[in-house]
C-alpha cells in the first residue's frame, strides 16, 4: 500500500495521461495510402510500416515522460518521441508508395496527429516545469523553428502528399506566405497606429471611452465571414466612387477589404488593453508624479506607459495571433494568404491541399504567441509585483 | 517665508477652505492638523496648485505662486504623500533623481545628490541605490519618498499625512528622522496630519483647521495651554493636556543641583519621560546627565511646578 503510494508520488499525473493517450494512439492507423489525391485512403497501422524502430522511440519517449522529475529527462523523452514520429514518416512513406501506382499518395493519419499532439503536450508540460527564462525560451523557439526548416528543406518528407502539393505550388506558396504575413503584421501595425493614440485619448477622456469602446466591441461581435462579406459592397463602392482609389488597389475583393476587416477586428484589443494598461498605474504614483511637476506628457511617457506596457503588448499579442488565424478567411474574398490553399482544397476535396494552408498558419500563430509572450515578459522589468 | 493670504476654495457652492491666512517662517515646520473634511489637505494642495484657489494668493519668498506655470512651480516644491507614491518600475536611485532629472541636472551631480540623501536617511547607498520599491520595507519606502521630495533642495516641502501608512513604532522613528533632517538642512516644511500627537511632536507651529477655517495658529505649548476653541481643546484631548505639555519641555530647564538614586536620564529627555521614570520606579527624583557627566537631578516637585505654571 505504502509502496504504491510512494511509486504514485514519483509519477507525473499528466505524464501518465500522455502515456495512456499515446499508447491508445498507436493502435489507430498511423498513415493512409490513397490511389490519388482526391479519394479517401486506406489506413496503415504503425506495425506494418518500415522504420518500426520509430515506434519504439515513441514508446520510450512516453515512458521517459512518466516520472515527475527530472524535468529535463521528460523534455528529452518528448524530443525522442518526436524524432520517432519523424523517423516513421521518413521510412514509412517510400515503403508504402513502392509499387502503389503513379498517382498514389501517402499522408499522416489520425494516429500520427494524435501522437504529435500528445508529445507536444508532454514537451510543453516539461518546459513549464523547468520554467525557462525569456532568453532560454527565445533560443528554444529558434532551435525548434530551425530544426523544422532543416527537416522540410532536406527533402526527407517529400514523399508525403502535403509536400507533393507544396512541390506543385512552390512559387504560389512563397507568394501566399508573404501575403499572409503582410495581412497579419500589416493589419497589426495599422491597428497599433490607430488604436494606440485612440487608447491614450480614451484614457484621458472618460466620456470618449464611453462611446468608443462599445462601438469597437460591437465590431468585434460581427462574425468574420459577415464582416468580409460587408466589405465587398462597401469597398467596391469606394473603389468606383473615389477617383484613384482603384489605382491603389481599393476594390470590393482582394487585399484591401481583407486588410480593412482585420484592422477593424484588431481595434478593440489594442484600444481596450491600452486603456486598461494606462489605468493600472498606482494612483499614489500618479499623484506623486503630478505633485513633483511632471507635465501630462511626461507622466504618460515616464510613468503610465512603462507601467502599462505589459498589458498593452498583451493586446498586440491577442491581435497578432487572432489575425494570423483570421487571415485564412481572406482567401475567400481573394485577399490571398494561406487561406487560398484551404479554400482551393475544400473545393477540390483535396485534404492535403487544405493542410498545406492550415499547417503553416498553425505554426505561425503558435510561434507568434510564444515570441510575443517573451516580449511581454521582457517588459515586466520590476523584480516583484508592486503594490 | 511662505505667506498664505486669505485663500479660499469653493466646491459646488460649499467653502472647503474659507479665507485662511497664515505665515510660515523659513526653516520651520508648520503642522496643519484637523479632522477629515476640515479642508487641511485642500489647503496644502493649493500651495503647489494641485488645486487652484477660488480666491486668495500664496507667496513663496515674496513671489506669487500664480505667476508661474503649475508644473514649473511644483518642481520647486517638494511633495511627499501617504503611501509614498514611489514609481514601482524605477530603482530607488531613479526615484530620488526624478525631480533633478526634470530640472536637467548633470548626471554626476544627480548621482552625488542621490548618495548624499541615502546617507542622510541612514540607507547604505551601495545597498539601496539599485533596489526597486517592492524590495523595500514600508519604513524604507517612506524614507525614499521623503528623500525624493527633498532631492532638488526645494524652497518648501509639503507633506500630506506622510506617516499615515506606517505602524506606530516605525512612525515614531520616521518623525524623529524628519525632525533631525529638517534641523540639519534648515528646510521649510508644511505637513498635514489628523494626529495631534504628531503635530505637537513635530511642529514649530501648529495650525488647527475646523470646517474650512483656521481656528488657531500657535506654538504647540500655546495650543495645549490655551486652546482657542472647544474644538481645539477636544483635539488636544483635555485629559492628556498636562502630559502633552510636559512632553514639550526638556529636563535641562528644571535640572537642579543635587544627587538622586537609580538610572539617569539625558538632559534633552522630556519632563514626561522623567515623570514616567519617577512613577514607575517609586523615586522622588531622577539623576540627569549631559554628555556622559552628571549635571544634577530633576525632582517630582519641580515637574509638578512646571505643569501648574500655565495657570
Amino acid at each position: 500500500m505504502t509502496g504504491w503510494a510512494r511509486a504514485g508520488a514519483g509519477l507525473s499525473a499528466p505524464g501518465v495521461l500522455f502515456a495512456l493517450l499515446g499508447c491508445g494512439a498507436l493502435l489507430v492507423p498511423f498513415m493512409t495510402l490513397a490511389a490519388n489525391r482526391i479519394v479517401a485512403g486506406e489506413g496503415v497501422m504503425v506495425w506494418s510500416l518500415d522504420g518500426r524502430a520509430g515506434a519504439l522511440a515513441v514508446i520510450a519517449g512516453l515512458a521517459l515522460g512518466l516520472p515527475l522529475r527530472p524535468a529535463w529527462l521528460r523534455l528529452i523523452g518528448a524530443m525522442l518521441g518526436l524524432a520517432g514520429l519523424l523517423w516513421l514518416l521518413v521510412q514509412g512513406a517510400p515503403g508504402l508508395l513502392d509499387g502503389a501506382g503513379e498517382y498514389a499518395r501517402v499522408s499522416p493519419a489520425a494516429g500520427f496527429w494524435c501522437l504529435l499532439v500528445v508529445l507536444m503536450l508532454l514537451m510543453a508540460d516539461a518546459l513549464a516545469q523547468m520554467s525557462p527564462g525569456a532568453a532560454m525560451r527565445g533560443v528554444l523557439l529558434l532551435a525548434v523553428g530551425g530544426a523544422l526548416a532543416l527537416i522540410l528543406g532536406s527533402g526527407a518528407l517529400s514523399d508525403l502528399s502535403v509536400m507533393q502539393e507544396h512541390a506543385a505550388r512552390r512559387d504560389a506558396f512563397m507568394r501566399e506566405a508573404v501575403r499572409h504575413l503582410g495581412l497579419a503584421f500589416g493589419s497589426l501595425a495599422a491597428a497599433a497606429l490607430i488604436g494606440f493614440p485612440l487608447g491614450v485619448l480614451c484614457h484621458r477622456r472618460p466620456e470618449l471611452r464611453g462611446t468608443v469602446l462599445p462601438v469597437l466591441s460591437f465590431l468585434q461581435t460581427i462574425p468574420s465571414l459577415a464582416m468580409f462579406g460587408l466589405m465587398i459592397p462597401l469597398l467596391g463602392w469606394v473603389g468606383d466612387a473615389v477617383p484613384g482609389a482603384q489605382a491603389i488597389g481599393i476594390a470590393g475583393i482582394g487585399f484591401a477589404p481583407a486588410f480593412l476587416a482585420l484592422v477593424l477586428y484588431s481595434l478593440l484589443p489594442v484600444v481596450g488593453n491600452t486603456v486598461a494598461g494606462l489605468a493600472a498605474t498606482p494612483p499614489a504614483a500618479l499623484e506623486a508624479a503630478r505633485g513633483m511637476g511632471m507635465t501630462a506628457g511626461q507622466r504618460l511617457i515616464r510613468v503610465e506607459l512603462p507601467l502599462g506596457l505589459p498589458v498593452i503588448l498583451t493586446g498586440l499579442r491577442i491581435v497578432l495571433v487572432q489575425n494570423i488565424g483570421l487571415a485564412v478567411i481572406a482567401g475567400l474574398i481573394g485577399g490571398g494568404g494561406f487561406g487560398t490553399f484551404v479554400f482551393q482544397g475544400l473545393n477540390q476535396t483535396a485534404t492535403d491541399l487544405i493542410l498545406l494552408g492550415a499547417l503553416p498558419t498553425v505554426a505561425l500563430a503558435l510561434s507568434a504567441a510564444i515570441a510575443m509572450d517573451i516580449l511581454v515578459d521582457l517588459t515586466r522589468r520590476t523584480p516583484r509585483d508592486s503594490r | 517665508m511662505i505667506e498664505i493670504d486669505s485663500i479660499t476654495k469653493v466646491y459646488n457652492g460649499e467653502k472647503a477652505v474659507d479665507s485662511v491666512s497664515m505665515t510660515a517662517e523659513t526653516g520651520t515646520i508648520t503642522v496643519i492638523v484637523g479632522t477629515s473634511g476640515s479642508g487641511k489637505t485642500t489647503l496644502l494642495r493649493m500651495i503647489n496648485r494641485l488645486e487652484e484657489p477660488s480666491s486668495g494668493e500664496v507667496r513663496i519668498n515674496g513671489d506669487s505662486t500664480a505667476d508661474v506655470k503649475p508644473h514649473i512651480l511644483r518642481r520647486r516644491i517638494g511633495y511627499a504623500i501617504q503611501g509614498h507614491g514611489l514609481f514601482p518600475h524605477h530603482t530607488v536611485a531613479r526615484n530620488i533623481a526624478a525631480v533633478p532629472e526634470l530640472l536637467d541636472w548633470p548626471k554626476d551631480k544627480i548621482r552625488e545628490r542621490v548618495d548624499e540623501l541615502l546617507d542622510l536617511f541612514s540607507m547604505e547607498p551601495d545597498q539601496f541605490r539599485g533596489r526597486y520599491p517592492a524590495e523595500l520595507s514600508g519604513g524604507q519606502a517612506q524614507r525614499v519618498g521623503v528623500a525624493r521630495a527633498l532631492a532638488s533642495r526645494p524652497d518648501l516641502l509639503l507633506m500630506d499625512e506622510p506617516f499615515g501608512a506606517l505602524d506606530p513604532i516605525i512612525r515614531t522613528r520616521a518623525q524623529e528622522d524628519l525632525r533631525r533632517i529638517q534641523r540639519r538642512l534648515g528646510s521649510t516644511i508644511m505637513l498635514v496630519t489628523h494626529d495631534m500627537e504628531e503635530a505637537i511632536r513635530l511642529g514649530d507651529r501648529v495650525a488647527v483647521m475646523d470646517a474650512g477655517r483656521l481656528v488657531q495658529h500657535a506654538s504647540p505649548a500655546e495650543i495645549i495651554a490655551n486652546p482657542a476653541t472647544e474644538f481645539v481643546a477636544d483635539m488636544v484631548g483635555n485629559v492628556e493636556r498636562p502630559l502633552r505639555l510636559l512632553s514639550l519641555i526638556p529636563l535641562s530647564e528644571i535640572v537642579e543641583d543635587g544627587a538622586a538614586e537609580g538610572e539617569a536620564l539625558p538632559a534633552d529627555a522630556s519632563l514626561r519621560d522623567a515623570l514616567s521614570a519617577c512613577l514607575w520606579t517609586g523615586r522622588e527624583a531622577v539623576p540627569v546627565v549631559q554628555d556622559g557627566s552628571a549635571v544634577g537631578c530633576a525632582t517630582l516637585a519641580a515637574i509638578r511646578a512646571r505643569a501648574e505654571a500655565h495657570r
